[in-house]
């Protein structure tokens, strides 16, 4: 894909983020966060790719704590934010 | 032919890229409310599962044991620190994880660039562009998060840190980052100076947080959230991924929004924040501009009660002191006991009350306070008038009028609780020690106001048990 094309994505996502996310209560602003971490944890996908055609131990570490790092996002976010919004309820 | 094929074709995988992003933003659209927000963080996990297999599914993608390593590590560490954190530590686990998100971003990147040395020199520049952005804004969203975390685990001082000249050297730290990716996109091929960039933009992570005190975290965990997910973005772009893009760029957002309604609602500009020196721990006794003491009431427990018993309406307003004191379960169990007895009792919280957005609210929630009990600032301001007691917890500026009344205060314009407009208030407060801003607040020497001194959880309970006795 060229830059160009990637960048419309980029603003398009700008766009749509700003407008999704100004609908979050403040009330919900804590689980927003902890699940916006472990949206951020695809980065793991970029250790991904890398690490197959990566040579050296270097290039192998980088990857592997890369991944590692990511994952913990991903794991952890989405774990404790569903934690945390068990806890949200109404009176019964 | 074998069915493999289809599996990886590239077209394919971009196809379920696209499903994942789709269901990121679904899901960001269902926390738009209490109710569907825990099955939007689910399609949010079914996700990012489908955007991990596609990707696994790639030709190129391989090493399927040091991948594995590396994920068992990540589970291994982030499994039981979700399980197990306290809520009153929710703050520092959010730290922890936009650091570790921008460390990640700024190890791809540099991994990315040592493989394209490796393979003939310097990238093209849309591949190159993006990678020296990821390495620097992760790089400083690592290093910030942490210093965040550190002081809001209580192993740095909350206080502020400054040096002389930290601004001139921040300067220079920012003028090297941006000197050698320049120095690298114009053509040189050094990793030396990638380090170079890495390694200032760690330390200029370290310098613009340490300066900055414990009441402006909410502002600066939501900027580093920015930070991590706008790094994340960039090495989408430099990847070509455009579930990376589309991810990361969602998350800068959210970042952005939230970093822009907490410094609103400080009445600050987010560069006031960065300069710093200000939200340190307040130690100063409290004086009057005249430097002389006032008389403050005080009051105890079974007055409290009294007071609460034979109220109407109770507000709450609570603030970190309630977290400090892990008091949250004993409010509650006052609440009930006060409900009981026909009294109508609601919460009143500030955007920036406790040390993260949404703070307060996650930790009566835990405690069991039905979200719809919980009331924003401009909900609740003008039911105080009609308020017989409001109950301030642990919370100082949030609920300092000065802030409304004196145009010389410090923090006059940002917006407060209108506590003093109840006909009665009651503060409960560990020591005449002036909040994180250091700021005299009026209201503890108002009229109506008395404070009952002590710990926040023994002096609810105290309250609690008086009230059984009446």
């Amino acid at each position: 894909m060229d830059l160009l094309t990637e960048l419309t994505i980029l603003v398009l996502a700008a766009f749509v983020g700003f407008e999704v996310i100004s609908k979050v209560p403040n009330t919900l602003h804590t689980p927003l966060m902890s699940a916006t971490n472990a949206i951020h944890g695809i980065v793991l996908l970029g250790g991904l790719y890398l690490i197959g055609p990566a040579e050296g131990f270097l290039n192998n570490l980088l990857c592997v704590i890369a991944i590692a790092f990511g994952t913990i996002n991903v794991v952890g976010g989405f774990l404790v934010t569903d934690r945390m919004l068990h806890m949200f309820r109404r009176r019964d | 032919m074998y069915t493999a094929s289809f599996f990886q074709d590239p077209d394919f995988i971009r196809s379920l890229y696209i499903v994942a992003f789709a269901m990121f933003i679904y899901a960001l659209h269902e926390m738009n409310h209490p109710r569907t927000a825990r099955r939007g963080n689910m399609i949010g996990a079914v996700g990012m599962a489908i955007a991990v297999i596609a990707t696994l599914l790639i030709d190129s993608v391989g090493d399927y044991g040091l991948i594995a390593l590396g994920v068992v590590i990540g589970t291994a560490v982030g499994v039981p620190a979700a399980r197990s954190v306290k809520m009153t530590a929710m703050p520092q686990m959010v730290a922890l994880f936009n650091g570790v998100g921008g460390g990640a971003v700024a190890l791809i990147s540099w991994a990315d660039y040592r493989e394209s040395l490796g393979h003939g020199g310097n990238p093209a520049l849309d591949t190159l562009i993006p990678i020296l952005f990821a390495a620097i804004i992760g790089s400083v969203s690592f290093w910030g998060s942490n210093i965040a975390f550190g002081k809001l685990q209580e192993i740095l001082p909350g206080r502020p840190i400054q040096l002389p000249g930290q601004q001139f050297i921040n300067g220079a730290l920012l003028l090297t980052c941006i000197g050698s990716a320049v120095a690298i996109a114009s053509g040189t091929e050094s990793e030396g100076l990638f380090i170079l960039i890495l390694v200032a933009a760690a330390v200029l992570g370290n310098m613009f947080v340490l300066p900055i005190g414990g009441a402006d975290m909410p502002v600066v965990i939501s900027l580093l959230n920015a930070f991590t997910g706008l790094s994340a973005a960039a090495a989408g772009l430099a990847l070509d991924n455009v579930a990376l893009i589309v991810a990361g760029m969602l998350v800068g957002a959210s970042g952005s929004i939230l970093t822009m309604q907490m410094a609103e609602a400080m009445n600050r500009s987010v560069a006031n924040i960065f300069k710093g020196g200000f939200g340190g721990g307040g130690t100063a006794p409290a004086a009057g501009a005249d430097g002389e003491e006032k008389p403050v009431r005080s009051t105890d427990a079974a007055d409290v009660a009294i007071q609460l018993a034979y109220a109407q309406k109770v507000v709450v307003a609570p603030g970190y002191g309630l977290a400090v004191a892990q008091a949250q379960h004993t409010v509650r169990e006052l609440a009930d006991a006060l409900e009981k007895r026909g009294v109508e009792v609601r919460y009143a919280i500030h955007p920036v009350a406790g040390r993260m957005p949404g703070h307060m609210n996650v930790l009566l929630a835990e405690a069991d306070v039905p979200y719809d009990h919980l009331k924003e600032m401009d909900e609740i301001n003008p039911e105080f008038p009609q308020t017989d007691v409001a109950l301030v917890i642990g919370a100082n500026d949030v609920t300092n009028p000065a802030a409304r009344d004196v145009p010389d205060s410090p923090i006059y314009g940002m917006p407060i609780l209108d506590v003093d407009k109840a006909a009665a208030v009651i503060v409960l407060k560990r020591s005449m020690n002036t909040g994180f801003a250091g700021i005299d607040n009026p209201l503890f020497y108002a009229e109506n106001t008395s404070l009952l001194f002590g710990d926040a959880k023994e002096s609810v309970q105290k309250v609690l048990k008086a009230l059984e006795d009446l």
